[in-house]
């Protein structure tokens, strides 16, 4: 009887022009990417330079770690404002490790436990903002003041009178100066760590369950899938991230420079690169690829206004105009799409 | 402009649309339509999903122009360029989705963005004034002082209605305004349109209902894909006459032919023991291989309730469920390893994850059937997905957002998830809701099919006929228990009715 139904598909309201035609919402951040770049390779001979673009990598590595795990938690309809705290954090443990048991089991040690307390610290963010039913936003910015406060506990153990805790040892700093192809050694750590990540997000079960949860929690739960399990393992990815990123940055500098503005900028900019790259606060929506485009695309217009010689000033007040930007071409590619 | 009474008692409109066609793309949705919509009546518009209603009311509401014909507005041609237009000429549209501000108040909300001002501050008795004159002059009654938000939704239906009659409309377009009310609420919305029609106003009415449509319309226009099949009176019509004019052939029935009623030696696939859960005071039932178990009654009765504590969404306090014999565990995913699935009542906020490919929205539930160690096999998960949407008879491309998809498909892509394996027992929780009659027919084959695999089949409706039409057996819940189980020729509107509004009537119950 309903053999002879004609399949309808949806009910002609779409119009098929050129405009409409174009996935807005993918391309948003490519374009301005390209753009910059292509402008700032002409207006500096500087900017498209090996060393230069190594440079800018080899700062960012750390971050981009951070962000493309950070990024899971946004699409999971999470959102991580510890991200800094645990940064900081982790450096400190690792460090001061690295002082205490001294030698080069002290630098395994070291290492192995700095990112294990971040991924600790993920386990607890995801437990609170999930069976405790804490908000995720609230739960994270409590912790990170947590956290903050551990850190000088923690440190007060590493430091020899006043001052910083300096690992100045060449078993530990090795990891930031080995250059394999010529190419820094946290580079091929963060472009590992991307690949990794955004190919589980892409096409793993894992990656699918954290769309889902962000997108229609509910109907996730209701799926079978353990939407709180899914939660929390994107925290603590975001956690061990936090954890990779402290130690690697750690043996580039190294030291640790113990400030609470460092966490709190490092947690916006690694927000700021989310959003630019397109991936939706709202969670649901979004990929590793856009958050990466987004931190680099930050990189950049803070290496071109130097490149260019321009007060630093407006380095800030350039990027708040972005974000503002591309949140308003979010929710205006949202509006057309109805 | 603060109002003007006057204004507000705007002269009834006489609407005409002469040969209007309408095409997207170069896809014509609309061709040849000519209805006049009598002034003071209430005019309904009927037809599947993608047959024109919407176009056709949105070229009368000025929010799409027409490619061809005339719209007459009392004898003169007019072509609105905006809604804003439209209703500065007295025709406004109430949207399914209500905009309504909650937090302030029903007079603050009717006179939103207009209201009476002295040196720029909201004169708050002349607002208060206003609105009780149009309360009174329209006969809608409101507390003035109410917060919007505090209102039942077909109030809060009323609010807009009042604003738009506040502005003098006197023909409003209703697209399907009970499609998101419920029980009281939908008695309530019926009193408010034949109070509109009653004071002089033009109702245009879109609705999937059909016994709203003959219950409240004057007089009926049926499209079909685009065309014109026919107006007339709506005395004239009958929920089969309509439908066979919507279709364009006969539906025979709506139902499927019932199966017969498994024997006593088919094995219970779902049996329920003392179940206690939130909303659910000592549930006891058992569904049969093959059989159909339909749950009528109220809403708010427990019957989603009691859905969600079988299949292990809420937590159950007390009493056990098992599957074809072996208890199941009380979590979600214990509930599917054991067999059971849950088609749950509102696709938008339960089921689909609106925003992903049709394609990933039918396999979510079995994902691990086309992966391998974790990782997403997409040819697997393409071929699969597309079989279980052949068979749910969903065209088209699926990797296109779900949310693309009508009311009636997205529905089957929910069907389609759950062929993804052979089930035990089947939990559909209102699977026809806010579906065109096409699809509604095609999701009855559905169940119906699953059934005759040996699925135990448990359908929760609103809709008596629906659980008349498919069930074998029938209980009928209220205040979260068992009240009354009919079979055979108990089956009947009256007996499931008296069961859910007062006293039970079989012997068994307490």
């Amino acid at each position: 009887m309903t053999d002879d139904t004609p399949l309808r598909t949806p009910d002609g309201t779409a119009t098929p022009t050129l405009l409409r035609r174009i996935p807005w919402r993918s391309v948003a951040i490519v374009v301005p990417f390209l753009a910059v770049f292509i402008a700032l390779s002409i207006g500096s001979p500087a900017f498209l330079s090996f060393q230069n673009i190594g440079n800018v990598l080899d700062r960012q590595s750390g971050i981009l770690i951070i962000a493309a795990a950070s990024t899971l938690v946004l699409i999971a309809g999470g959102i991580d404002l510890s991200v800094g705290a645990t940064y900081m954090f982790t450096s400190v443990v690792c460090g001061t490790i690295i002082i205490r048991v001294g030698g080069a089991e002290g630098v395994a040690l070291g290492i192995v436990l700095g990112i294990l307390a971040g991924l600790a610290v993920g386990v607890v963010n995801g437990v609170i903002s999930t069976y405790l039913k804490i908000n995720p936003l609230i739960a994270t910015l409590a912790m990170s003041f947590i956290i903050l406060g551990l850190t000088k506990l923690v440190s007060q153990a590493g430091k020899e009178g006043v001052g910083q805790i300096r690992v100045d040892f060449e078993e530990f700093t090795w990891l930031a100066k080995t250059k394999p192809l010529g190419v820094s050694l946290p580079t091929w750590i963060a472009l590992i760590v991307v690949i990794v990540l955004g190919i589980v997000l892409w096409r793993s079960t894992f990656g699918r369950y954290v769309y889902a949860a962000g997108g229609n929690a509910e109907a996730a739960r209701l799926a079978g899938i353990r939407v709180n399990l899914v939660r929390i393992a994107t925290f603590a990815l975001a956690g061990t991230a936090a954890g990779i990123a402290g130690v690697i940055d750690l043996a580039r500098v190294p030291s640790v420079p113990e400030s609470d503005a460092i966490a709190t900028t490092l947690t916006f900019t690694v927000l700021a690169g989310m959003v630019v790259g397109g991936t939706s606060i709202l969670g649901g929506e979004g990929a590793v690829w856009r958050t990466v485009l987004g931190i680099l695309f930050i990189a950049m217009l803070y290496n071109g206004f130097t490149l260019l010689r321009v007060d630093p000033l407006f380095q800030g007040i350039a990027l708040g105009v972005i974000i503002l930007l591309a949140v308003g071409f979010d929710a205006w590619s949202r509006y057309r799409k109805r | 402009m603060p109002t003007d009474p006057a204004e507000a008692g705007a002269a009834q409109l006489h609407v005409e649309l002469r040969g209007v066609g309408k095409s997207f793309g170069g896809v014509p949705v609309l061709a040849d339509i000519d209805v006049v919509i009598e002034p003071g009546r209430v005019h309904a518009l009927v037809g599947e999903n993608g047959a024109g209603k919407s176009t056709l009311s949105k070229i009368i509401a000025g929010v799409h122009p027409a490619d061809r014909g005339t719209l007459l507005v009392d004898g003169d041609e007019v072509s609105f360029g905006s809604p804003r237009e439209a209703l500065d000429r007295g025709i406004a549209t109430i949207a399914q989705e209500l905009a309504v501000v909650p937090a302030l108040t029903v007079a603050e909300n009717v006179f939103l963005g207009r209201e009476p001002r002295t040196a720029g501050f909201v004169d708050r008795r002349a607002l208060k004034r206003a609105y009780l004159e149009l309360a009174e002059r329209t006969g809608f009654d409101l507390p003035a002082d109410a917060p919007v938000g505090s209102l039942r939704t077909a109030d809060q239906q009323k609010v807009e209605i009042l604003r738009a009659l506040a502005r003098g409309s006197s023909f409003i377009i209703m697209d399907e305004p009970t499609a998101a009310l419920a029980g009281e609420d939908v008695r309530r919305l019926h009193g408010i349109v034949r109070q509109l029609a009653a004071s002089g106003h033009t109702v245009l009415l879109i609705s999937h209902f059909l016994a709203e449509v003959l219950e409240l319309a004057d007089t009926v226009t049926i499209l079909r894909d685009g065309r014109l099949i026919r107006t007339s009176p709506a005395s004239a019509e009958s929920e089969t006459s309509l439908i066979e004019g919507m279709l364009g052939r006969s539906l025979g029935a709506i139902f499927p032919d019932k199966s017969d009623a498994p024997g006593a030696d088919a094995p219970e696939v779902l049996t329920v023991t003392d179940l206690v859960a939130p909303g659910v005071h000592g549930v006891s039932l058992s569904v049969r291989a093959g059989e159909i178990v339909g749950l009528a009654g109220l809403v708010g009765a427990g019957r989603s309730e009691i859905a969600h504590a079988v299949f292990g969404a809420t937590v159950r306090a007390q009493g056990d469920v098992a599957v074809a014999g072996v208890p199941a565990s009380d979590s979600i995913p214990g509930s599917l390893r054991s067999g059971m699935f849950l088609i749950p009542e509102s696709r938008k906020d339960q089921g689909l994850v609106l925003g992903r490919p049709i394609r990933q929205n039918v396999t979510l539930s079995d994902l691990a059937d086309v992966a391998a160690a974790g990782w997403v096999m997409t040819g697997r998960e393409r071929t699969t997905a597309r079989r279980m949407l052949e068979r749910v008879r969903v065209g088209g491309d699926d990797r296109r957002n779900v949310a693309t998809l009508s009311g009636g498909n997205q529905q089957k892509v929910l069907f389609a998830r759950a062929l993804q394996r052979q089930r035990k027992v089947l939990l559909a929780d209102e699977p026809t809701r806010g579906v065109d009659v096409g699809s509604r027919r095609a999701i009855y084959d559905l169940i119906a099919e699953q059934a005759r695999q040996g699925v135990g089949v448990l359908v929760i409706s609103s809709d008596v006929e629906e659980v008349l039409g498919l069930a074998h057996r029938i209980l009928v819940i209220r205040g979260g228990r068992v009240v009354a189980e009919l079979a055979g020729d108990d089956m009947t509107e009256a007996n499931i009715l008296t069961a859910a509004f007062a006293e039970p009537i079989t012997s068994e119950t307490p």
